[in-house]
């Protein structure tokens, strides 16, 4: 019974399915079918179109690196630990999936500005995050960690606490434990989320929008030439911009499909 | 020769989740086969990773070989253990899971494939060394997580249910290679078990437990034999098992020699083994029966047990049988204590193990 249109209720059901897949297929295909080879060519020779790019995928890559650091450990213990006031850990790491990016990136201004205590506290290392490469990352970080958090969580979770404890009966300490079982096990869905988290950088606006307009992410160019020249002017950035996500993300996703098998969980086919 | 090691357990109290062990004192004589019998949820997995130093107990204290390890963690306790659910790493190849313990070592490579050749051939398991955990029968699964568990040269095994996620034949196998293991090795054991004949034809001694407290000590023998408690007595059931050698008889049976009595069983064991027959599987008669069942034997009732509808007649030929009849039964042929009768069952209602 696994045809799609086996009775009736499957058939309604992929009806109204199809409604929502036309609606995210139809507009992206409009827009990249928008723009001859031509026009995007020039786009890519624009210079300022490729800095931006540049930028927002290099900002959003430290801001996935930063979270990999502190988000997998953070992970782990949520996986693995049992602690008072663990609930409000776990509602904290989703806390920015609900508000507005565009309120993150005013809580963020609001502790990373120029005359707050740690706006100048980083300014000592001539580290500044208003109008600055650091507050991309910063919001970006921000709004999309819970991704990678969220992920790694669901990786750890699906290995088995016994295979740690053998390891442990072996003669691993924790911290090898750790490295030799319980990350590689996990590695998938850490990937998958790494990937995920990655994707949402880049595509960050709200929050990045507030934080620094200057040096423009490609979201807040393609914003800029929307509102000073108008749709046409826009929609070859736009089209690159859907292209190049497209394409990075496919290319993710196949690297992480095809990397060694592991037992259960997140992200396994 | 390896160094094994003795294990005391000292008023032990863990809390974990909802498993409690209460006041668990165990003495482990070095090179012993220890079996640790109970009924589901009594904590014995708990009882063994806390030995393992997996778990830290609320009080008391582990001593290995004498030295206080409670507070030593898992990694430097010199310590094996095997799950039932054998627990192979599935990203290793066999050869990795084997190699683990040895790589954390920081042994060389020759050493290492030195160690891996000498107890994959112990174990059987050379042929299986380049595939992958999952493609394994549990049985292979199983022999790999000893060798793993093996290879370092544990002063102790633990082995947590190891035969109970394995079917029938695969489990006889596995416990002979156990009980062979343990011969060749004589590396000190704790095997965790619900099963009761798995604890006789494995252990030196058993504890049972019941309830996070172990509520008897001793011999196979003694525990069904002598059962302390009704709970020892009713998890054990009423039981005859008998230990002797079997040898090779006539017209396709084998024969069980115990105390100079000769069952006929089937089996293709031999050598030493251990045979019950159930009490309801037991006919007793006053007169010889002309009947299919191979095995009868003249004897004299030495205790008669009222259980209510059914009682429970022990007659000694020796060795003691214990059967089962109902009170109608008792009354008809008017049993009573020192009366000589027959005792006859089917070969095949003996089970060997």
């Amino acid at each position: 019974m696994k045809t799609l249109f086996a009775d009736k209720t499957r058939a309604l059901f992929a009806v109204l399915g199809s409604l929502l897949i036309l609606f995210i297929a139809w507009p992206l295909l409009r827009t990249v079918t928008s723009s001859s080879p031509a026009v995007l060519w020039q786009t890519l020779l624009d210079e300022e179109v490729r800095d931006s790019i540049g930028l927002t995928f290099y900002a959003s890559l430290v801001a996935t690196g930063i979270a990999f650091v502190c988000g997998v450990p953070l992970a782990y213990l949520l996986a693995r630990a049992d602690f008072p006031g663990k609930w409000l850990v776990e509602g904290i790491i989703d806390v920015p999936i609900v508000v507005p990016h565009s309120a993150a990136g005013i809580a963020l201004l609001m502790v990373l500005g120029r005359r707050t205590l740690l706006g100048q506290a980083f300014g000592l290392f001539g580290l500044k995050f208003v109008s600055a490469a650091p507050g991309i990352v910063a919001a970006m970080l921000f709004v999309s960690l819970s991704f990678l958090v969220n992920a790694a969580r669901e990786g750890f979770e699906a290995v088995d606490p016994r295979l740690e404890r053998v390891a442990r009966t072996l003669g691993a300490s924790p911290w090898r434990a750790f490295w030799r079982v319980s990350f590689p096990l996990a590695w998938r869905s850490i990937l998958s989320g790494i990937i995920l988290m990655w994707a949402r950088g880049l595509s960050e606006f709200g929050a990045v929008v507030i934080l620094a307009y200057h040096p423009m992410v490609a979201p807040v160019l393609l914003y800029e030439r929307f509102e000073s020249f108008g749709l046409r002017y826009s929609r070859p950035v736009a089209t690159l911009m859907i292209l190049i996500c497209l394409a990075t993300f496919a290319a993710l996703r196949l690297t992480a499909h095809s990397s060694p098998p592991r037992s259960g969980g997140f992200g396994d086919n | 020769m390896r160094d094994c090691g003795s294990v005391q357990v000292r008023n032990l109290w863990v809390d974990l989740d909802e498993f409690h062990l209460r006041q668990i004192d165990l003495d482990v004589a070095a090179g012993e086969y220890f079996v640790v019998l109970g009924p589901t949820g009594a904590g014995k997995t708990v009882l063994l990773e806390t030995i393992a130093g997996l778990h830290q107990p609320r009080k008391g204290c582990i001593l290995l070989d004498g030295r206080d390890v409670t507070n030593v963690p898992p990694e430097r306790r010199g310590i094996g253990f095997v799950y039932q659910d054998y627990m192979l790493f599935p990203h290793l190849g066999v050869a990795g899971n084997i190699a683990f313990g040895l790589k954390l070592r920081r042994m060389d490579r020759n050493a290492i494939e030195e160690c891996m050749t000498g107890i994959s051939h112990l174990l059987a398991i050379d042929h299986l060394l380049h595939r992958r955990p999952g493609t394994l029968s549990g049985g292979e699964q199983q022999r790999v997580a000893l060798a793993r568990a093996l290879v370092v040269e544990p002063q102790l095994l633990l082995l947590d249910e190891p035969l109970s996620a394995l079917d029938p034949g695969m489990r006889e196998g596995l416990q002979r290679e156990l009980a062979r293991l343990h011969r060749e090795l004589s590396t000190t054991t704790v095997h965790v078990t619900h099963d009761f004949e798995e604890a006789v034809a494995l252990g030196d001694r058993i504890a049972v437990v019941n309830e996070g407290r172990i509520v008897q000590v001793g011999s196979p023998e003694e525990i069904f034999r002598k059962p302390d408690s009704e709970f020892v007595a009713r998890f054990v059931g009423v039981r005859n098992i008998f230990r002797g050698e079997i040898r090779p008889g006539e017209d396709g049976y084998q024969v069980l020699h115990l105390d100079g009595v000769e069952i006929a069983v089937v089996t293709n064991l031999v050598g030493p083994a251990h045979g019950s027959i159930r009490p309801e599987e037991i006919v007793i008669s006053r007169e010889p029966l002309r009947s299919s069942a191979r095995n009868s034997f003249r004897g004299r009732i030495v205790n008669i047990a009222d259980r209510g509808t059914f009682v429970y007649v022990t007659v000694r030929i020796p060795p003691d049988f214990t059967c089962i009849i109902t009170r109608r039964s008792l009354e008809e042929m008017e049993l009573r204590e020192g009366l000589e009768v027959y005792v006859s069952f089917k070969a095949s209602a003996v089970h060997i193990f």
